[in-house]
């Protein structure tokens, strides 16, 4: 007798969903704790539809031909010295700020989804969870191997582990995911799963590995495709978690939307970085942070909401704001970073006269008017040897750790300032939704370890600078940062090349 | 003669990140130690989480276990997510084909009804087990400390979930696909007198908090005492009663345990080598859950084999826990 044929979801249902059961020797409720306490109501797991149909065998076979390939050209890579092929040794700086920012996310997000996959209640919710776990792993990993070639030539990568924890700048990524992993397993679903996974990963991952590309750097690109097929999946899943909440109970809905406007805040904030780094670090452009925004944000992001209006989800809070700051942020960014560019884990530069013609094209309402006036005074300031770098420490937003660096937005040239009073201190903030997130969490906003806190309450050594630098942050001042004119980098590329 | 192809040759400026040229020296390190070593975030969390207010994110002390490094754990397997998966996609190649092999010839006519019956009585309902076992080792993925432990637990988990759907196929192969032997299985798993010690005993590993006792729990006593009964003795039985082919299907977990085993011996002898402490804890864990799993696997164990079996098993983990230092 023929075995009858099994669809691919009858299959799935019983090799997977089907695994768990009804307690009844331990109470169930403590074996998963965590599903009330955020409000969401979930009133029937089984209707969680699997974003995936994926079985550990078939997992195994697709992941380890994808690293099979991948490895054999991080090999080669190595082998045939290409880190020579990329477009111009400033492109590095780009990939430094990967690994020392990004990475370490990826690792937050395997534990993360580990939590998640090991304690929602749903087996289908779980499973899924735990894959992306495990594809999370993959990411740090494959990250670490492939920058493992660029950390034997350049400065900057090699303490990438203990800077994370704690630099001023990268403190930013990493309060933004500890915010994340600290919250419920629902609300940390929307941050990660939904809110960046599904929306603002194309504005993180994208660029990178499109900068890779267009700059010549083969490891970090073909890391990229090779975990485009992982993102897929991870889309699928923060789709299906919205989704979910949303159809459960109706009391879902303003939870949600909260974490919605939180969450795309925050992401938003995240993202100067990768603005900064598009607009500025490759040398070989892909598009204009602008462009990127309105292309994967505005357009994709846009239709998304159109699509969740049906659930009574509007678009984020401070849309609006978000929109104008397009024009901005890159900018105030890298006149940040440049002008403390001796803090910094990595080198900084005034950009080419091209690169400045490119910036007043891509961006005609604001850059000539508010930021070319700068750069050409740091032009001048540097051919007269007075290369110029500030003194002082900057005043950190409680909320997403970024230095005040942002303007109001109907006023580039009048900086932003927020400020809250709780439990009779005074808390500082770069805009409204930062000052929102605090408002909303006060006693979890308090808590933010900020780094330049820490530095006058003497918690980083110090007393000087320079000390906090050098024994704190483990970074070999002058060496791995200022600028790149001058650098060892720049100099050992010159002698590679047989400029010198 | 050897050809030498000519390349540029250019000197590094160093070998490896400075984590691990602290830890092993300044010489090239291997792709397990750049992925492993001090990867995890230690100090410095900005917030407590909201679900475990007393703890921070990531914390040592979600267990009683005491270790000055974490990374004593070293995997000898040098696991890390590519060597995993590569590995496991070898393993499961061996099995489709297995399994394929056993579809194409049909091989489930040469089993008897009586044989057949056994099979969704003692070995499908592990599914479940498998489940629990997925459960557990994610717990300790996500609770643990260190990725040199945590990451093998992430693996230990994904491979029960594997486990667990090669046993739902072996149902599937023996009910024509209708789910009528999984149903079967699960019924005898949710309420057959001789289930529900295990039963029971799984869903107070769901309960337990700490993470290493949980480790101790599943990984150690109740994976050693299942995997002899089922996949050694019962294997044997079957194989003795014309139930031979049934090993085709249960070969990936009898490598499988082989491989884990190693695994687990090696965190277990580098807890128990890091003081006295810990070893008098451990031995209090293995002494309580020990005499839990016997209790609830005996009498699976003696409908399934007979009044020796489970003493039997019993004897090869106390073997194991003498070599890693244990009671002795």
């Amino acid at each position: 007798m023929a075995a009858k044929k099994l669809n691919i979801k009858d299959k799935y249902r019983l090799l997977t969903r089907d695994l768990d059961w009804e307690y009844s020797y331990a109470d169930r409720k403590e074996a998963f704790p965590y599903e009330d306490f955020e409000g969401i109501k979930i009133t029937d797991w089984s209707k969680w539809e699997d974003p995936f149909r994926l079985t550990m065998d078939t997992y195994w076979k697709y992941q380890a031909e994808k690293e099979k390939k991948l490895y054999a050209i991080f090999d080669a890579f190595a082998q045939n010295n290409a880190h020579m092929n990329v477009s111009d040794p400033r492109y590095v700086n780009a990939i430094k700020i990967f690994l020392t920012g990004v990475s370490p996310l990826e690792y937050q997000a395997y534990q993360g989804f580990a939590h998640t996959g090991r304690q929602f209640g749903g087996v289908g919710a779980r499973v899924a969870c735990q894959m992306q776990s495990l594809d999370e792993l993959r990411h740090v990993q494959t990250q670490i191997h492939a920058m493992s070639h660029f950390n034997k030539f350049f400065d900057g990568f090699q303490e990438y582990s203990h800077m994370h924890d704690r630099v001023w700048y990268l403190s930013v990524p990493k309060s933004f995911f500890n915010d994340a992993r600290t919250a419920g397993p629902f609300e940390f679903m929307i941050a990660i799963g939904f809110s960046f996974e599904y929306v603002l990963t194309n504005l993180l991952f994208v660029p990178f590995m499109s900068g890779a590309a267009h700059n010549g750097d083969m490891a970090t690109v073909t890391f990229g495709f090779s975990a485009q097929s992982d993102e897929a999946r991870h889309m699928t899943l923060g789709l299906e978690v919205i989704k979910f909440l949303l159809e459960q109970h109706e009391d879902n809905v303003e939870i949600v939307q909260k974490w919605i406007d939180k969450w795309f805040w925050r992401g938003s904030r995240l993202l100067t970085i990768v603005a900064m780094m598009m607009d500025y670090m490759l040398p070989n452009k892909v598009m204009s942070w602008k462009e990127a925004w309105e292309v994967y944000f505005e357009e994709a992001g846009g239709a998304l909401f159109k699509d969740l209006a049906r659930y009574g989800i509007r678009m984020p809070k401070y849309s609006e704001i978000i929109e104008k700051e397009k024009e901005h942020i890159s900018h105030q960014a890298w006149w940040t970073f440049y002008t403390h560019g001796h803090a910094a884990g990595f080198h900084t530069w005034i950009p080419t006269d091209e690169e400045l013609d490119w910036l007043s094209e891509k961006y005609p309402e604001t850059f000539d008017k508010y930021y070319r006036p700068r750069w050409e005074l740091a032009k001048e300031m540097e051919a007269k040897g007075e290369r110029f770098y500030t003194k002082g420490l900057p005043q950190l937003c409680t909320t997403c750790q970024i230095p005040m660096l942002f303007t109001e937005m109907d006023d580039p040239t009048q900086t932003s300032y927020r400020d809250t009073t709780y439990n009779g201190e005074r808390y500082h903030f770069c805009s409204d939704g930062c000052k929102d997130i605090f408002e909303d969490e006060p006693e979890k906003f308090v808590q933010s370890w900020l780094p330049v806190h820490q530095i006058f309450q003497g918690n980083c050594g110090g007393p000087d600078v320079g000390d906090i630098l050098s024994d704190f942050y483990h970074m070999n001042v002058g060496t791995d940062n200022m600028d790149m004119k001058g650098s060892p980098d720049e100099l050992r590329w010159k002698q590679w090349k047989g400029v010198a | 003669m050897s050809i030498e192809i000519k390349t540029a040759t250019l000197e590094p400026v160093r070998n490896t990140f400075a984590h691990i040229e602290r830890r092993f020296g300044d010489k090239p390190a291997t792709r397990y130690q750049e992925a492993t070593y001090d990867v995890q975030s230690e100090k410095y969390f900005h917030y407590r989480p909201l679900w475990q207010p007393e703890m921070e994110l990531n914390d040592p002390r979600r267990t009683a276990l005491v270790m000055e490094d974490w990374y004593a754990f070293k995997d000898p397997r040098q696991f890390y997510y590519g060597t995993y998966v590569q590995q496991r996609a070898k393993m499961q190649e061996v099995a489709e084909s297995n399994y394929a092999f056993f579809e194409k010839r049909d091989l489930k006519r040469l089993l008897s009804d009586d044989l057949q019956q056994k099979v969704i009585r003692y070995l499908v309902p592990l599914r479940h087990f498998e489940h629990t076992a997925n459960l557990n080792n994610m717990y300790g993925s996500s609770q643990g400390y260190g990725t040199a432990i945590t990451q093998a637990l992430l693996y230990d988990g994904m491979d029960r979930l594997g486990i667990a759907q090669y046993l739902s196929r072996i149902g599937l192969i023996l009910d024509g696909n209708s789910g009528d032997a999984l149903g079967e299985a699960k019924s005898y798993w949710m309420s057959e007198e001789i289930w529900q010690g295990v039963r029971a005993l799984c869903e107070e590993t769901t309960v337990t908090k700490d993470w290493f006792e949980l480790f101790i729990a599943q990984d150690v006593v109740m994976d050693a005492l299942v995997y002899d009964l089922v996949y050694n003795q019962f294997d044997a039985w079957l194989a003795d009663n014309g139930g031979q082919d049934i090993s085709m299907l249960t070969e990936f977990m009898q490598l499988w345990n082989k491989d884990n085993t190693r695994w687990v011996d090696a965190v277990l002898k580098a807890a128990v080598a890091e003081s006295a402490e810990n070893k008098a804890l451990l031995e209090g864990w293995v002494t309580t859950w020990k005499e839990k799993a016997v209790a609830a696997l005996k009498p699976l164990a003696e409908e399934m084999l007979d009044a020796e079996a489970m003493d039997k098993a019993v004897a090869a983990l106390d073997k194991r826990l003498t070599k890693a230092g244990l009671f002795k």
